[in-house]
Parts: C-alpha cells; sequence; structure tokens
C-alpha cells in the first residue's frame, strides 16, 4: 500500500518534505495505526504519537487524505491511494507527525475544565439527578485530541485569542453541569468577540470529531445562554 | 543556562459580543422579510413599469420599509467585515483604521439612501 508521510526534522530539514512509502501489510492490519506501525518497522526515523491504540487516548490525531482524524479508528480499507499523511494543521510541528499541542492546552486550560463548587463536600460524591446527568452527554466524551479546533479556520488564523471548539465544548459541558456554581462568571470569561465569537459555525468540527460530538451545538448554546442572560 | 523569553500577556473578556451577534440575526430576518416583500411586488406586477415603481416608492410607508431594509444591510455588513477584519487583519492600528473606513463608508451610505429615497 502506497503512503505519502509529510517528514520534518527541525534539526537536519531546512523545510517539510513528503517521503513516499510502498509496504507490504498483513492481514491482521486493520486500522491506518497498524499501516503506520509496520512502517515504522522499515523506517524507524518516523516520529509519531500513540498510546491505546483504540481511540481513546486521542495520541494519533492527524491528517489523514486532507482530513483530520485518530489513526487508530480509521479503517484501512476505507482510505483512497495513496494515503496522504501530515501533522494537524495549524500548529507548530516538533517532529514528523508530531505537533507542538501547547497553545491547545493553553485554550483548553482557560476555560477552567474542572466542576467549582463552594458548598462543603458531602461524605460521598456530590450527586445529580439522572435528567441532569443527560445534560453532560455528548460533551464529557472528549478526548482532546485536538483534531476539531485544528480543522477549525478560526482557530487557524487566531489559536492565541480564540478558545476553539475543544475548549468550547470542555466549558459547556462545566457550564451544563448542575453541580458546577461558576456559571456566570464562566459565561463572563467567554463574552469576548473572539474567546467566543470568531466561531462563525463553519462546523469543520463536528465533520472530523472522531468520537461524533457536536462543539456547534454546544457553542450556539453557550451563546444562546449569553443572550438570555443579556436581553 | 536558564533562558527567559518574552511572556506577552493575553487579557481575554471584552464584555461584547453576543449583541453584535444577535443583530447579524435580527438584520438577516429583516432582510429576508424585505426580500419577500419586494419579490411578491414582482410577482404581482408582471411588467412593471416606471409609473409603477415610482408609485411603490411614493408611499411613505414604503419609503420606511426600503430605510429599515438598507439600515439592517449596512449594520449586518458592519459586523460581517469586522469579524473579517478581526480574523486577518493582525496589527491593531492598521484593523482599527480599516474599521474605521468601514464605518464612515456605512454611515455616508445610510445618508445617502435617506437623500435618495425621499428625493423630490
Amino acid at each position: 500500500m502506497k503512503f505519502n508521510i509529510l517528514r520534518y526534522d527541525p534539526d537536519q530539514d531546512q523545510k517539510p518534505y513528503f517521503k513516499e512509502y510502498d509496504i507490504a501489510l498483513e492481514p491482521s492490519d486493520r486500522m491506518l495505526l497498524d499501516a503506520l506501525i509496520r512502517i515504522k518497522s522499515v523506517d524507524d526515523t518516523l516520529a509519531l504519537r500513540r498510546s491505546c491504540r483504540e481511540g481513546v487516548c486521542g495520541s494519533d490525531a492527524m491528517n489523514i487524505n486532507g482530513k483530520n482524524g485518530l489513526a487508530c479508528v480509521t479503517k484501512i480499507s476505507d482510505l483512497k491511494e495513496p494515503v496522504v499523511l501530515k501533522p494537524l494543521p495549524g500548529l507548530p510541528i516538533i517532529r514528523d507527525l508530531i505537533v507542538d499541542m501547547t497553545q491547545f492546552f493553553k485554550q483548553y486550560h482557560s476555560i477552567k475544565p474542572f466542576v467549582i463548587n463552594h458548598d462543603t463536600p458531602p461524605e460521598t460524591e456530590r450527586l445529580q439527578s439522572p435528567t441532569d446527568r443527560l445534560e453532560l452527554d455528548g460533551l464529557y466524551e472528549c478526548i482532546l485530541c485536538a483534531c476539531c479546533s485544528t480543522a477549525c479556520p478560526s482557530f487557524w488564523w487566531n489559536p492565541d485569542k480564540f478558545v476553539g471548539p475543544a475548549g468550547l465544548l470542555a466549558a459547556y459541558r462545566f457550564i451544563a453541569d448542575t453541580r458546577d456554581q461558576a456559571t456566570n462568571e464562566r459565561l463572563d470569561n467567554l463574552e469576548d468577540p473572539y474567546r467566543l465569537f470568531r466561531c462563525h459555525t463553519i462546523m469543520n468540527c463536528v465533520d472530523v470529531c472522531p468520537k461524533g460530538l457536536n462543539p456547534s451545538l454546544a457553542i450556539g448554546k453557550i451563546k444562546e445562554m449569553m443572550v438570555k442572560r443579556g436581553v | 543556562m536558564v533562558s527567559i523569553t518574552k511572556t506577552d500577556k493575553q487579557p481575554v473578556g471584552a464584555h461584547y459580543g453576543w449583541r453584535e451577534w444577535l443583530a447579524q440575526r435580527v438584520t438577516a430576518v429583516i432582510m429576508a422579510l424585505f426580500a419577500i416583500i419586494i419579490f411578491g411586488f414582482f410577482v404581482i406586477k408582471s411588467e412593471i413599469s416606471y409609473q409603477d415603481w415610482k408609485a411603490l416608492f411614493g408611499s411613505q410607508l414604503f419609503r420606511v420599509l426600503a430605510l429599515l431594509f438598507l439600515i439592517s444591510v449596512y449594520y449586518h455588513a458592519w459586523i460581517g467585515v469586522r469579524d473579517v477584519l478581526m480574523d486577518y487583519i493582525k496589527p491593531t492600528a492598521i484593523r482599527v483604521t480599516l474599521q474605521v473606513m468601514v464605518i464612515l463608508s456605512l454611515v455616508s451610505f445610510t445618508i445617502w439612501s435617506i437623500a435618495i429615497l425621499w428625493a423630490q
């Protein structure tokens, strides 16, 4: 199977270049990650991140034939040859398919991704009714692979100011949480033409999310809450 | 050796945004409604003469509706162009200059629109 993989080692290369690979796959190689590990057995200089190999850790996010996705849950049989692999767009390349996610996590941390509750902690957990808990479905499943934010043009142009789809989905996850008491502070923090309103509902995030989540919907709900609060 | 790099503080929370976001949607609805009215006029009068057109704009109500439509266009355009400038133009001085130029143009268009609609 033919692959075109973007290679870049800042210590050696002037600029990134594509390297072609023609690899004989084994019948047990079903996912793109299997193929990449096969390539690595031939050319161990290829650098990539991977860990759980089942779409849970979010390490092996990359641009696959022009679309962001996780190599470990992308079926080889669905891919058109040559398979063009690039690192996630918009973030600095550390080496080959590995990008520097600092900016991405900085935005994620800026929304305070934890429950803020000033009450005395109870003896056991803070309980929720099943209906309240249902609100978190489609929000808590995010694995922070960065496929969405790095597919978002608004995040490409303003990664330092725009929180991005992953961060905003997480923000809404805590806004929607009945145990969280900082809803107003969270809305205040996001009420900004750059932090939230750079989202132009392009919906690339929804298109690429390997977990099938919908950041656009969550962002829409944050905007709706802001209008309800202010109008 | 410890290298200390320059840290850029990124203040956040300009505390505006949703009004513009809502206004863009409201103005879009106004433009759509006016477009339907105009389209209706074209359907009813299959052949439009100068007299028909003059009679339509002779009505005070229609002039007000047309002005509301045009103001919606300009306000909608302001938010849209402002967004484009915020997306792509990084240096603050250039962005502000361009934004002021857009505002001045749109305000001029508004005054000009009034002059045209109420011209004798």
